[in-house]
C-alpha cells in the first residue's frame, strides 16, 4: 500500500464556520487505484472537507496537495482541471435538458454535440455505464441521474472522484450496479472517496477506511483487516452494540386496518392499488419497497393528508370501536380523540420549519390549546428541553433555528415531538435516513420503547438489514400493490428483495 | 513540500457568518450609513459645488425645521408606517402583496363616497361610524379578491394585486368626474368645507389622531404577529404550506383571513388619509406608499417595532430632499439621487452582517507558524 503514490495529500486542513469548527488540522492521503471510505458521524466533517478539495468550501489553514504538488482550489473549475470530481447527494442537473446536454454544459470551446456523445458512449463501455445521452433528465430515474452526474465528473477528465452517500436513494439492485462501475474505475486506476453510513457498503466496497470524529481525523484501517463493530467504535469513540433489540409483541390487537385503499396522485397515477392490511398495536409492521412504490402516499392517507379514490381506513379504539379516518383531515382525527403520530420523510419540508427555534416548533402540535387567542410558549418550552435532554440532541439551545441542527439532531428533534403526545399509533417514514450509526440506534431505540408501550408502529425503512431486525410483520409494497405480508423473524433478505421488485416475489417462474 | 511562493492564495474569499452579536450588526449598519453619507456629499460637492454639510443641514431642517414640519413629518410617518405595518402579515406569509396603493386608494375612495352621500342624510357621529367600516371593509375587499384567487386556483398574488391597483384607480378617476365640485373643476376638492361631515375628530391637534391610529396599529401588529395563534399559523403557512398542512392547518383560510387584515388595515390608512388630513380623495392621494411600504417592511425584517425606525428613514430622507429642491434650487430629482444612495448603502451593508471578507494572510504570518 505504501508503495501507491498518493493522488491527494491533506495537510492540517482546517475549517470553520463562525464558531464551529468543522475541521481541525485534519490530515488525509487518497491514493491511485484505490477506494476509501470515509466514515464519521453526522457533523463530523466528512462534506465539508471533500467540499474543500472540490472547491466549494476554502480551507482556513492548511495545504493541499494534488500528485505531489502543492495546490490552491478556489472553485469547482479549479478542481476540474485538477482532475478532481465531486458527485453531490443533491444532484445539480438542469431537469429540461438531455443527458449529453448536461454532461457538456458549462465546458468552454466549441458545441459540438455529436462528438461529446460519442466520447459518452466510450466513457459508458469503459466502466459499464448505462446512459442514453438523449434522454431529458426529468424523465430519468434517481439512478439514472445519478449515473449522469458520475458521467458528468468522468467526462470532465477527473481521476479523483468523491461520491457523497451515493447509495442513500438507490435500490439494493442499483446500488450492486454502482459499486461493480466503481470498482472498474478503481482497477482503470482512478481515485474514490465515498462517503457513507452504511456498514455493509463499506465492507463490500471499500478497500481503506478514513474515519473522522468531531472534525478530526482519528485515524485509516485496510477494511480487510476490520469488522463493522471496529470501525463505528471509532467513528463514536466509544463502544455502541450494533443490535436492534426486538421484543415480543405484547397482547397485540388490531388498530389500523386498511381495507381496499386505492390512491392517485394529482396527475391521475395510481400509487396505492387495493392495499390491505392490519396494523397490530405493539407490533412495528415494516414496509419495505423500491422507493416510490406508494409508502409515501400510504402514510399520508393514514395521517389525513392524501385523498383516496376507494377503500377505507379504520382506526379500531381499545374497545373494538372502528371509526374511519379516510376523508377527515389531521385536525379531524386528532378531534376524534385518535393521537396518531407522523414522523415524514421530509423533515424540513414537511414535520419542521427549519427557520423556527425548537420551541416553536415542538408547538406545531400543541399551539391551538389554550382557549385565549394567544399562544403559549411556555410548555412547548418545556417540552423541548426535555427532548434536548432525553435524546441528547446537540444544539446551542431552545432558540436554536432547527436548519442549524444537524440531521441526527433534526430527527430526534421531530421524533422527540411526535413521541411526547403518547400515541397510539406512530407512522414513521425513512427515519434514520442520512443519519448516523449512533443517531440511528437511538431512533431504533425510541420506536421500541413506543412498541412495548403498546403503540401500533407502522415503519417505512430503506435498509433491509433493519428492517429485518426490528420488524415484526414486512408488508412489501411493488409499484403500488401489496406484494406480500412476511414475518419479520422468519423471513430473509432474498426473499423480501424479490417481493420489492415482483408482486408475489418468486413464485412466478421466468 | 514544494514551495511555498509558487501557491498563491486568492486575494481575499467569502465565507459565511455564523451568527453575528445584534451589537456588531447594528455597528455595521451605522458605518453604512456613514458611508452612504459621505458619498453623498462627494457627489453633492461634483455635481452642484454646493458644501454639503449645508445640504445636509437643509435636510434636516426640512424634517424638523419647525414645529409644524416637525409635525408633518410624523403625520406623513404614520401614515406610511400603517401601510408598512399592513402589509407585513402578508408578507411574513410569503404572499407578495403589492397592491397596497389600491386597497389604500380604495379605503379613501369608501371614506370620501359615505362623506359626500350620507352629508345632511345622517348625524356626524353616524357618518363617521360609516365610514369607519365601509374604508376598512372596502380595503379588505381588495385583498379577499386576490387571496381568494390564490387559495382556490393558485394565482400569482404578484400580478392579482398589482392588477387590483389600476382598478382602484380608475375608480377613483371615475368618481373624481361625477362627484366633482365646481362642475368641469375635475377634482372634488374639499369635501363638506363649511359642515366639517364626516371629517375625523382631532385629538389635541389635527396631526395627533393618526399618529395615535399607528402606535396603536404597531403595538397591536407586535403582539399579534409574535404571540397570538393567527401570527403563528401565519409564520407556519410562509414557512412551508406543507408543514402547516401536517398538522392540521386550514392553509386556504389562513390566507384569506391575513389578506383581510392587511386590506382592511390599508383601507384604515386610507380612511386616515380622507378623512383624517386631506378632506378629499384624488387618484394621486396614496402616493406611491403602497410601493414604499413595500421597502418599508423588508427593510425592518418584518418586525414592527423596527418598522418605525425604517419608515421615519425614508418619510425623514423624502421630506430633506424636498427642502433641499427648493432651497439650493436643484430640482427633485437631485434629491432623489441622495435617498437612492443611502439605501442602496442600508441594503446593501445586510451583505456583511451575513458574510464575511477573509483577506490573504500576510506572509509574515505564515512565515511565523
Amino acid at each position: 500500500m505504501d508503495k501507491k503514490q498518493a493522488a491527494v495529500s491533506l495537510r492540517n486542513v482546517t475549517k470553520t464556520f463562525g464558531s464551529v469548527t468543522a475541521n481541525s488540522k485534519v490530515n488525509l492521503d487518497i491514493y491511485k487505484g484505490e477506494i476509501l471510505a470515509l466514515l464519521g458521524e453526522n457533523g463530523s466533517g466528512k462534506t465539508t472537507l471533500m467540499n474543500m478539495l472540490s472547491g466549494i468550501y476554502f480551507p482556513d489553514e492548511g495545504q493541499i496537495f494534488i500528485n505531489g504538488k502543492e495546490e490552491v482550489i478556489r472553485s469547482p473549475r479549479d478542481a476540474y482541471s485538477l482532475g478532481i470530481g465531486m458527485v453531490h447527494q443533491h444532484f445539480k442537473l438542469v431537469d429540461v435538458l438531455t443527458a449529453a446536454e448536461n454532461i457538456i454544459l458549462g465546458m468552454e470551446g466549441k458545441l459540438n454535440l455529436k462528438a461529446a456523445i460519442a466520447k459518452i458512449a466510450d466513457i459508458c463501455d469503459r466502466y459499464g455505464f448505462e446512459v442514453d445521452p438523449n434522454r431529458k433528465i426529468y424523465d430519468m430515474s434517481v439512478s439514472e441521474k445519478q449515473t449522469v452526474e458520475i458521467v458528468k465528473v468522468l467526462y470532465r477528465g477527473a481521476d479523483i472522484l468523491i461520491l457523497d452517500e451515493p447509495t442513500a436513494v438507490l435500490t439494493p439492485q442499483e446500488t450492486e450496479k454502482l459499486f461493480n462501475v466503481l470498482r472498474n474505475m478503481r482497477d482503470d486506476g482512478k481515485a474514490i472517496v465515498i462517503i457513507t453510513h452504511k456498514m455493509h457498503e463499506v465492507e463490500s466496497l471499500s478497500d481503506r477506511v478514513a474515519v473522522l470524529r468531531r472534525g478530526e481525523y482519528v485515524g485509516d484501517m485496510i477494511t480487510a483487516d476490520t469488522t463493522a463493530q471496529e470501525m463505528t467504535d471509532m467513528m463514536v469513540g466509544h463502544s455502541v452494540t450494533l443490535n436492534i433489540e426486538r421484543p415480543d409483541p405484547v397482547n397485540p390487537k388490531p388498530r389500523i386496518e386498511v381495507k381496499n385503499l386505492t390512491v392517485r396522485n394529482e396527475d391521475g397515477i395510481i400509487k396505492l392499488d387495493d392495499v390491505s392490511f392490519t396494523a397490530n398495536s405493539g407490533e412495528i409492521l415494516g414496509i419495505a419497497g423500491i422507493s416510490g412504490c406508494g409508502q409515501k402516499e400510504l402514510l399520508e392517507a393514514i395521517a389525513g393528508l392524501q385523498p383516496a379514490e376507494a377503500g377505507s381506513i379504520s382506526y379500531i379504539d381499545d374497545n373494538g370501536e372502528h371509526d374511519e379516518l379516510l376523508g377527515k383531515d389531521p385536525l379531524k382525527i386528532a378531534a376524534m380523540g385518535v393521537t396518531l403520530s407522523f414522523v415524514p420523510e421530509d423533515r424540513l419540508g414537511m414535520g419542521l420549519v427549519g427557520n423556527m427555534d425548537l420551541t416553536d416548533n415542538m408547538m406545531l402540535r400543541s399551539f391551538r390549546r389554550g382557549k385565549t387567542v394567544f399562544t403559549d410558549r411556555k410548555a412547548p418550552k418545556h417540552l423541548a428541553e426535555d427532548v434536548v435532554r432525553d435524546l441528547e440532541v446537540v444544539t446551542p439551545g431552545v432558540t436554536t433555528p432547527v436548519r442549524r441542527l444537524s440531521g441526527g439532531n433534526v430527527q430526534k428533534v421531530l421524533v422527540g415531538r411526535e413521541i411526547a403526545s403518547a400515541p397510539t399509533v406512530l407512522l414513521t417514514a425513512y427515519a434514520v435516513r442520512g443519519l448516523d450509526i449512533n443517531s440511528s440506534y437511538t431512533i431504533y431505540d425510541l420506536i421500541n420503547q413506543q412498541k412495548k408501550a403498546g403503540v401500533a408502529v407502522v415503519f417505512v425503512g430503506e435498509d433491509l438489514d433493519v428492517l429485518l431486525e426490528i420488524s415484526d410483520k414486512i408488508l412489501v409494497l411493488c409499484g403500488g400493490k401489496v406484494s406480500g405480508i412476511v414475518d419479520g423473524r422468519t423471513t430473509d433478505k432474498n426473499t423480501v428483495g424479490m417481493m420489492m421488485t415482483r408482486v408475489g416475489g418468486g413464485k412466478l417462474s421466468d | 513540500m514544494t514551495n511555498q511562493d509558487k501557491v498563491k492564495e486568492p486575494l481575499f474569499h467569502i465565507v459565511k457568518r455564523d451568527a453575528i452579536p445584534a451589537g456588531k450588526a447594528w455597528g455595521i449598519r451605522v458605518l453604512a450609513i456613514l458611508a452612504a453619507l459621505v458619498v453623498c456629499a462627494i457627489v453633492t460637492t461634483v455635481l452642484t459645488k454646493d458644501n454639503p454639510l449645508s445640504v445636509y443641514a437643509t435636510i434636516f431642517k426640512g424634517a424638523f425645521g419647525s414645529a409644524r414640519k416637525t409635525w408633518v413629518t410624523f403625520q406623513d410617518l404614520s401614515i406610511l408606517l400603517i401601510i408598512s405595518l399592513a402589509l407585513t402579515p402578508a408578507f411574513k406569509m410569503k404572499f407578495w402583496n403589492i397592491g397596497g396603493e389600491g386597497q389604500v386608494l380604495i379605503g379613501g375612495l369608501a371614506a370620501a363616497a359615505c362623506m359626500i352621500q350620507l352629508a345632511g342624510k345622517m348625524n356626524n357621529v353616524m357618518i363617521i361610524i360609516c365610514m369607519i367600516v365601509t374604508s376598512i371593509a372596502a380595503g379588505a375587499f381588495w385583498g379577499f379578491v386576490p387571496a381568494f384567487f390564490k387559495a382556490k386556483w393558485n394565482t400569482n398574488e404578484t400580478l392579482a394585486t398589482l392588477m387590483m391597483n389600476y382598478i382602484a384607480t380608475q375608480l377613483v378617476a371615475f368618481y373624481t368626474v361625477r362627484w366633482e365640485v365646481p362642475k368641469g373643476s375635475g377634482k372634488i376638492g374639499i369635501i363638506n368645507q363649511s359642515t366639517e361631515l364626516g371629517w375625523l375628530p382631532q385629538i389635541g391637534n389635527k396631526y395627533l389622531l393618526s399618529i395615535l391610529v399607528a402606535a396603536i396599529v404597531t403595538i397591536g401588529m407586535y403582539i399579534y404577529l409574535n404571540y397570538s395563534k393567527h401570527g403563528y399559523e401565519i409564520a407556519v403557512v410562509g414557512e412551508s404550506e406543507n408543514t402547516a398542512r401536517y398538522v392540521g392547518m386550514k392553509v386556504k383560510k389562513v390566507i384569506i383571513r391575513t389578506m383581510l387584515l392587511s386590506g382592511g388595515l390599508c383601507g384604515l390608512a386610507g380612511l386616515m388619509l380622507v378623512g383624517g388630513i386631506n378632506h378629499t380623495v384624488t387618484t394621486t392621494i396614496a402616493g406611491g406608499q403602497g410601493f414604499t411600504a413595500v421597502m418599508v417592511s423588508w427593510l425592518a425584517k418584518f418586525n414592527p417595532l423596527t418598522m418605525v425606525f425604517t419608515s421615519f428613514l425614508i418619510v425623514f430622507l423624502g421630506r430633506g430632499a424636498g427642502e433641499i429642491s427648493t432651497r439650493f434650487g436643484l430640482n427633485h430629482s437631485f434629491s432623489d439621487i441622495l435617498t437612492g444612495i443611502i439605501l442602496f448603502f442600508i441594503i446593501g451593508c445586510e451583505f456583511f452582517i451575513y458574510y464575511k471578507i477573509n483577506f490573504r494572510k500576510s506572509n509574515k504570518k505564515e512565515e511565523e507558524k
